[in-house]
């Protein structure tokens, strides 16, 4: 097997990433071989084109040519001295020689005096067979270091291990700057610097502190690109170098990094960005790269568990008994309460085909279409807003597409928290000048970052998304700023004048929404203004938009921006929602709505159905079934009874808990397949322990349409992947399923939906990746959508009349609480917590303006009462003016906080997305936990016992 | 299902739709409820409206009786 082998040119393509074909061409000799490469690239470079590795230090193909090390000295014929390789671009007709007797003495002579100030403690240094200074030594042929180890060195300086994940030993440092230049560069955080100068330089996390102290994200680009074992992973430090490794895909966000898993054995030692993954281009955040540890966690559940009551302790049983168990419940309760009563939940973080497999067990299995997913809870409103606007309910573009982008407007998304890898790639854009706005109610790190200044940020008001968006088309309709060609040859002529003559109406003028948006008019003129005038544009957003009341309004506004002013079909610009989850993309592509078919056909389309008929050998319902916020007023209403839970914790992660748990309570058999005993398992009958994305094949789709490819590294410690168990569970419930490996799921999935038609297992070893479509239309697949027309032809205005939500504030709710994501906790944090990334975030935090907090009498670090009309929590109040007075944030990362037990059952108009962004509430000082936090708790630790074993947590 | 809920979804959904141009609201909302409403809402919802239908805007109570009856 062996580790996958990844080239270092040595400096980047000069075209960036683009492959642009249209490059001029240059033509030179090196060592006497003829060489033919794009203009503007390096001697380096070029000489690897050619085969040749040139000895280097400090350049690596990730950072821009830097030129410090000396040792990539060639000669060039007709030229005075050995210039830098690395430096050099290529000139036509250049002769260039890369060793010669001069070279071989002067980099000899180089690598002497690096040796002469590093510890020659190679046997036992943990870079030890991974070491780029060694290999060098070894290339020149060092032999002998004259001068001795005594002189004035760097040596014997004390080790930084304060981040949990790598360690900066200064004492091998060879001060190439390659960490300081990829946090600048690469992670775009500044965080690191080289102190001092001459012989005291020295690489220094911020003020000279300690890298935990300091302004270091953890993004590892750092540890990447240290040559030497001066920036080491602690898995490597503790367990050795790894034998062999395997390509896959990260299992946290929709960016959808790729990785290499580097094992030893079936032990995983690191998980390192992969230069080709065309998501994140080699780049990686704190979660992907480090805090995989959740895999062999001891809270893991590993043997399934049953249980006739949700106060009963959980009983460990066999495979067979738990499954037989599910199996005679659902059957029971189905003869019992009707063939409705039963449904199950997909799951985002599971692969494609484990998600269609859980949607066909319902469908074909269960006879209903009760099956959903937390796309629900997230984009629903971005598939129907799209769908119905350009006929496609997707984002519009690739990642690399920023790299085309002038102006970047932002809304609802905090891309350096929530798609961190992304958020590099978007500052990297930034700072080459691209002009930024960003709209969020918060003042996002975006908003002033180091080299990162948005032009324009709109602080609304949560919940006025749809007033703000639809002024700045009133902006732009008003002043002429409209793309009259493309409308006319792209869109419904008809409907975009009814929505012209609707935008440009008074009331909705900047001025007119000032008071109820809270933004000033003379900034959203601006920023409209840029938008519409600054060259290429793109969208991006996030949950912000989506999760409110009006969110598929909001997508729809949003895609009427991208029509009027022809910001679509090209690189640049675009329409691009930030996916949450790894697969949630996927999910809803393989038909996890309970109204549509894998590919969104809906289910009334008979002719889908056939498809899905003939291939399953079932009749299908040809009615909607119930979305999860319907299954649990079903299940409160006595008419669902039974659910099957794959990998979502919808107690944590969805609004109102009270009723989410009420609706569970309500259930007679709630099944939930995870990792480890969440939320909702605390009100489930049975328990099957599902495997992580280390253990599994598959595929996940990201936020940019990419399938990706997940491969499993290890065996599943709880003894199946969870399509075989979703499989098994199908098989004893008599629906069978009899596929070997999900090859074959992707084989049907292919067959019978339209935009996966050519897509195979091979065709993905052989690519990468792929951005569906992909089918014989588009044999490439799709890198970006909507290029000479839109996929439903032409693309269609929708009206966006403001209609404020029903949530608001007054007496005795003041203030708007909307929620969020930090960069080192993910989503419901079953994952995270159980990583050392807690040490960055170990509990939700409350932030509340200085003016709020000084009229509650609340300091910073108080316990403090948090209050809606639907429930009431405690947390510790953060005081910051990154929120506007009257608006108050927080996360929803640890159970405890319970962040959703304040959260309403008010949800979009379309989609019933719940409206998680604003609440109205009240803050006041507490002493600690709640009622309903302590009652909870009480549960938690009575419905998590184990017979026979302690408690799992 | 509780009708207060429905009908505050339904009102919802017709708020969108008599905001659109033309005269189709009634029609917009009736195929929005019958594409993404499982059978037992609609059916409680039409229990409602058989008891006189009392909170749904105009439009929706017009949608509603437009559907075909789920038994």
């Amino acid at each position: 097997m062996g580790l996958v082998p990844e080239i270092d040119y040595g400096t980047p393509h000069p075209r960036g990433l683009k492959g642009d074909t249209d490059a001029k061409m240059v033509t030179l000799t090196i060592d006497g071989e003829t060489v033919t490469v794009a203009e503007g690239t390096s001697i380096m470079r070029a000489a690897m084109d050619s085969g040749v590795t040139i000895p280097k230090l400090c350049a690596t193909d990730t950072l821009d040519a830097f030129g410090s090390c000396r040792l990539c000295l060639v000669e060039i014929q007709g030229r005075a001295g050995t210039p830098a390789s690395c430096t050099t671009p290529v000139a036509p007709g250049m002769v260039v020689s890369t060793q010669t007797e001069r070279l071989k003495r002067l980099r000899k002579g180089v690598m002497e005096l690096y040796i002469s100030d590093h510890p020659l403690d190679c046997l036992t240094c943990a870079a030890n067979g991974d070491c780029e200074l060694q290999d060098m030594a070894g290339a020149v042929g060092l032999r002998e270091v004259r001068y001795g180890m005594e002189g004035a060195n760097h040596l014997g300086q004390a080790k930084d291990t304060s981040n949990p994940y790598f360690t900066f030993d200064p004492s091998k440092c060879i001060v190439c700057s390659r960490c300081v230049r990829a946090c600048q560069e690469v992670q775009g955080t500044f965080a690191l610097t080289i102190q001092d100068r001459g012989f005291a330089s020295k690489v220094s996390a911020g003020m000279d502190e300690d890298f935990m102290d300091s302004e270091c994200v953890s993004c590892g680009a750092c540890v990447q690109a240290c040559p030497t074992a001066t920036l080491m992973e602690k898995s490597v430090i503790e367990i050795g170098q790894p034998e062999h490794s395997v390509v896959t895909t990260c299992a946290y966000c929709g960016v959808g990094c790729s990785f290499k898993a580097e094992m030893r054995g079936t032990e995983l030692v690191r998980m390192v960005p992969y230069k080709d993954g065309a998501a994140n281009r080699g780049h990686s955040c704190v979660k992907g790269r480090f805090a995989w540890g959740y895999a062999t966690h001891r809270e893991r559940i590993l043997k399934p568990m049953i249980r006739s009551k949700i106060t009963d302790p959980w009983r460990e049983v066999s495979w067979e008994e738990a499954i037989n168990y599910t199996a005679s419940e659902f059957k029971r309760i189905q003869d019992k309460y009707g063939r409705a009563s039963v449904g199950g939940i997909t799951s985002s973080r599971c692969t494609n085909e484990e998600t269609y497999l859980v949607q066909k067990l319902v469908r074909a299995g269960f006879g209903n279409n009760n099956v959903d997913t937390c796309a629900r809870v997230c984009h629903s409103p971005t598939g129907y807003g799209l769908g119905t606007a350009y006929g496609t309910s997707a984002g519009t573009q690739d990642f690399d597409s920023v790299e085309d982008t002038d102006v970047v407007m932002v809304i609802g998304a905090n891309p350096t928290d929530g798609h961190p890898v992304f958020g590099s790639r978007l500052k990297k854009r930034l700072r080459q000048g691209a002009k930024l706005i960003v709209v969020d109610p918060r003042r996002i790190d975006l908003v002033k970052t180091p080299h990162v200044e948005a032009a324009h940020h709109l602080p609304l008001r949560p919940g006025t998304n749809v007033a703000v968006v639809t002024a700045i088309a009133h902006v732009i309709v008003t002043e002429g700023l409209v793309n009259e060609a493309f409308v006319r040859e792209r869109c419904d002529w008809d409907e975009f004048q009814d929505w012209a003559a609707f935008v440009a109406e008074e009331r909705h003028s900047p001025e007119a929404i000032a008071e109820y948006t809270g933004v000033p008019a003379a900034e959203l003129r601006a920023a409209a203004r840029l938008y519409a005038t600054g060259g290429n544009a793109a969208i991006y957003y996030g949950l912000g938009v989506t999760e409110h009341s009006q969110g598929s309004t909001t997508v729809m506004a949003i895609a009427n921006l991208a029509m009027a002013t022809g910001n679509l079909g090209r690189r640049g610009v675009g329409v691009n929602p930030l996916r949450g989850q790894n697969n949630v993309q996927g999910s809803c592509d393989m038909g996890s709505f309970p109204h549509e078919l894998p590919g969104y056909r809906h289910v009334h389309d008979d002719a889908t159905r056939a498809i899905f008929e003939d291939m399953w050998g079932v009749t299908l319902e040809r009615e909607p079934g119930l979305r999860i916020p319907n299954m649990l007023d079903a299940a409160v209403d006595g008419t669902f009874k039974g659910l099957y839970v794959q990998g979502e914790d919808i107690v944590q992660s969805d609004p109102d808990t009270h009723h989410v748990t009420a609706g569970l309570e309500a259930m007679e058999c709630v099944v939930v397949q995870d990792l480890f005993l969440n939320e909702t398992a605390n009100y489930a009958h049975v328990f099957l322990p599902g495997s992580t994305f280390l253990e599994k094949d598959g595929t996940f789709t990201n936020a940019e349409r990419r399938i990706n490819r997940v491969r499993r590294v290890m065996p599943p410690r709880n003894g199946y992947a969870d399509w075989e168990i979703t499989q098994i569970l199908s098989n004893a419930l008599g629906y069978p399923m009899t596929y070997s490996h999900p090859a074959e799921i992707m084989a049907e999935i292919a067959a019978t939906t339209p935009g996966f038609r050519n897509v195979t297992y091979e065709m993905l070893d052989e690519r990468g990746s792929v951005q569906w479509p992909c089918n014989d239309d588009a044999p490439e697949g799709t890198p970006i959508m909507h290029i000479n027309g839109f996929a439903r032809g032409k693309g269609k205005f929708v009206l966006t009349e403001y209609i404020p939500t029903d949530e608001r504030t007054g007496a005795r709710f003041p203030l708007l609480l909307t929620t969020g994501r930090i960069l080192s906790q993910y989503n419901v944090g079953a994952q995270t917590r159980r990583t050392a990334n807690s040490e960055w975030h170990k509990e939700d935090r409350l932030e509340i303006h200085p003016h709020d907090a000084e009229n509650r009498g609340v300091r910073d670090g108080d316990w403090v009462k948090l209050q809606s009309r639907a429930g009431e929590t405690t947390l510790r109040a953060l005081i910051t003016d990154r929120v506007s007075p009257g608006v108050v944030y927080t996360t929803f990362h640890h159970p405890m906080t319970q962040a959703n037990v304040i959260t309403t059952d008010y949800s979009d108009w379309a989609t019933n997305c719940p409206e998680y962004k604003v609440t109205a509430v009240q803050v006041s000082p507490s002493n600690g936990p709640s009622d309903w936090q302590e009652k909870y708790k009480t549960h938690s630790d009575l419905s998590r016992r184990i017979v026979g074993t302690d408690a799992a947590e | 299902m509780s009708p207060d809920k429905l009908v505050y979804m339904a009102n919802q959904i017709g708020k969108f739709f008599t905001s659109q141009p033309g005269d189709k609201a009634a029609a917009g909302i009736a195929n929005h409820i019958a594409k993404f409403w499982e059978p037992r809402m609609r059916q409680a919802i039409q229990a409602h409206v058989a008891q006189g239908g009392g909170g749904l805007d105009p439009e929706v109570l017009k949608a509603v009786e437009s559907l075909p009856k789920v038994n």
